[in-house]
């Protein structure tokens, strides 16, 4: 393969990651900018949903195999992705929103220690295999370069997914509540918006959200396990930085930004003589710290004073 | 909650307190005369978590600041120390000094840049740094890749070899008292209090003249040095050292050690680090509660969060005259 070549080829792979981080990113940047919560047990809340979609396909692919069964068990694993998130924001986060932040931000480590050692007790610890009975190499060529069916699927499902929940969170009366409620909570109750109602209806979309990101993992991977969360949370969290946090649409331009970066970075590296893979977590990382220090509220987001 | 507020009131009493603290040390310097290896590996090691608690206090304690990474400040300073004495042949005591220098130049890297931002923007780089630090150490050669460094020299301390257990039981001992010292003299000054003030209220800090950006980095710095010579400590001591030792989970038990025992109140830090050290060696051979511990962990920070925002023991400030 040719030079352009490969930078075409690693601009897909970086597409395709860069989906799953704005996924994710998504649900950060809504609970962000609804709460300001970093919600740290989004990531497991991720994982979570790729361990629902295997457990519900494991079933289910009995009685309907393939791409039927494969997109029911992602249903299902919203909705449990879902209700997870919702108790969560019940039981954990409701009951402190008033207090500091930093209350709450530990409260958030302490349910992403309940859910990712749940996770971790009921598997033992190892990874488990997605067979969806679709051949993951299929595709189409275009010269050299190979794109295969899942990956067309998977950006146009996630480009889909990006569109409508723009146009919820810019059309429907709910959307424009989550807006209100970010700008302030306090009126809102004022104005009659039943502000916890909305807030648990924000986590519901972001883990679902997630969800949906686990469950295509799944099928595109192959490959879950319980420490799949922690990494993926921060990166994403890194990509609702990158656009600016509380924006919805920088979570999606933050989270692919990020994800064609690796890729290109990883094979910068490699030209380098580093071992590409070994080090690409080191350089979304350095990224993160980068963006903080030389623009904090990130390509979309407004800059504000906090807590004033 | 009533023996805890009992021993609060007896540790918080002036006639008391120093007396308390004084049997409390006198049984922890007897208990290497009657006990076996394992017991003292066991007290060492919550000797360990008392130093580390005891550093991420300044920090999170002291200053209300998130640090998610602080495995990454002692990593440095184990692998500063294993690499000078491994590959350059250098003496124990002379690594110390550069130990601090590395964490104190770490602290201002990752600190200057986003102590200013939103405080929650530092618990992730925190999160990223120490990832950074993690995968350097396991892909570099000079820190041994994922095997870690072996074989690090034990040091003499005037002529005494360290090698037993007990000796180490002893220098951390040492440690401890020397961090509480320490921990004290920070929290009883014009800066403690100012970090305090922080903690409580930035914005009212900042309105009265409390330079609040550079406050929260030296608090940070402190930290980071504390972290960085325990880490140095733990390097000899250990004389082997891995990648693995230094990850989240560490990181998140040092903080649950601290916010559980009482962010800011030494005799619950300590407390807390001492439970966190202790309880997973009790129930090791418990099957289902050994493998289940971070979850209960989990469970009760949430609920430590809910009921007891301070922590089991927070700290009570009296009146400043």
């Amino acid at each position: 393969m040719s030079l352009s070549e490969v930078a075409l080829q690693q601009l897909i792979n970086g597409l395709i990651l860069g989906s799953f981080y704005a996924l994710i990113a998504l649900g950060y940047s809504m609970v962000y900018g609804i709460i300001k919560l970093l919600n740290f047990a989004h990531g497991d809340i991720y994982m979570t949903g790729a361990f629902a979609c295997l457990s519900v396909f494991g079933v289910l692919s009995v009685i309907i195999p393939g791409p039927g069964g494969i997109i029911c068990s992602i249903i299902a694993a919203m909705i449990i992705a879902g209700i997870l998130g919702y108790l969560a924001q019940r039981f954990a986060y409701r009951p402190l929103l008033g207090a500091p932040r930093l209350s709450l931000l530990i409260t958030a480590i302490g349910v992403s220690l309940v859910i990712y050692n749940f996770i971790m007790v009921i598997t033992n610890g190892k990874a488990s295999y997605f067979e969806s009975g679709l051949d993951n190499s299929a595709g189409v060529h275009i010269g050299d370069i190979k794109i295969t069916y899942i990956q067309i699927v998977l950006i146009a499902v996630s480009a889909l997914l990006m569109i409508g929940l723009t146009l919820f969170i810019g059309q429907t009366m709910t959307g424009k509540a989550m807006r209100a409620i970010a700008l302030d909570q306090d009126t809102c109750r004022l104005m009659g918006i039943n502000v916890n109602k909305i807030i648990g209806i924000t986590f519901i979309i972001g883990s679902a959200l997630a969800a949906i990101a686990g469950g295509l993992a799944c099928v595109y991977y192959g490959n879950v396990q319980y420490s799949m969360g922690y990494t993926m949370g921060i990166k994403a969290f890194t990509s609702a930085v990158i656009g600016g946090i509380g924006s919805i649409p920088g979570a999606m331009l933050g989270g692919l930004l990020l994800g064609l970066l690796e890729a290109v970075g990883t094979q910068f590296l490699t030209y380098l003589g580093l071992s590409g893979s070994a080090w690409k977590d080191v350089f979304a990382f350095g990224i993160l710290i980068l963006i903080l220090i030389l623009k904090p509220n990130g390509l979309l987001g407004k800059s504000e004073i906090e807590r004033m | 909650m009533k023996f805890i507020d009992w021993a609060y009131n007896m540790m918080d009493n002036k006639k008391y307190k120093y007396s308390v603290f004084a049997v409390i040390f006198v049984i922890m310097a007897v208990i290497p005369l009657f006990s076996d290896n394992y017991i003292l590996s066991v007290l060492w090691s919550a000797l360990f978590y008392m130093l580390l608690a005891l550093g991420l206090n300044i920090i999170v304690g002291y200053c209300g600041m998130c640090d998610l990474g602080y495995a990454a400040k002692f990593a440095l300073g184990a692998y500063t120390t294993g690499v000078l004495i491994k590959s350059f042949g250098w003496n124990f005591w002379l690594t110390l000094p550069v130990s601090v220098i590395v964490s104190v130049i770490a602290a201002i890297i990752i600190g200057a840049p986003t102590l200013k931002l939103r405080s929650d923007y530092l618990a992730i780089v925190t999160l990223g740094f120490a990832e950074i630090v993690r995968i350097t150490a396991r892909n570099l050669e000079i820190t041994g890749s994922a095997t870690g460094i072996v074989g690090i020299a034990r040091p003499k301390f005037f002529g005494l070899h360290l090698t037993q257990i007990t000796h180490w039981y002893y220098v951390f001992l040492f440690l401890v008292i020397l961090f509480i010292f320490v921990s004290n003299r920070i929290r009883n000054s014009r800066f403690g209090r100012a970090l305090t003030y922080i903690r409580e209220d930035e914005d009212a800090a900042q309105a009265m003249g409390v330079n609040t950006t550079l406050y929260k980095l030296y608090a940070y710095i402190i930290g980071a040095v504390l972290g960085g010579i325990t880490g140095s400590f733990y390097a000899v001591r250990m004389a082997a050292i891995s990648p693995g030792s230094f990850d989240f989970t560490q990181s998140a038990n040092i903080m649950l050690a601290v916010i559980l025992g009482g962010m800011g109140k030494i005799p619950g830090v300590i407390a807390g680090a001492a439970f966190f050290a202790i309880f997973p060696e009790v129930f090791r051979d418990v099957p289902i509660i050994g493998d289940m511990r971070m979850l209960f962990f989990g469970l009760l920070l949430i609920i430590v969060m809910i009921t007891r925002p301070q922590g089991l023991w927070p700290e009570r400030r009296k009146r400043e005259r």
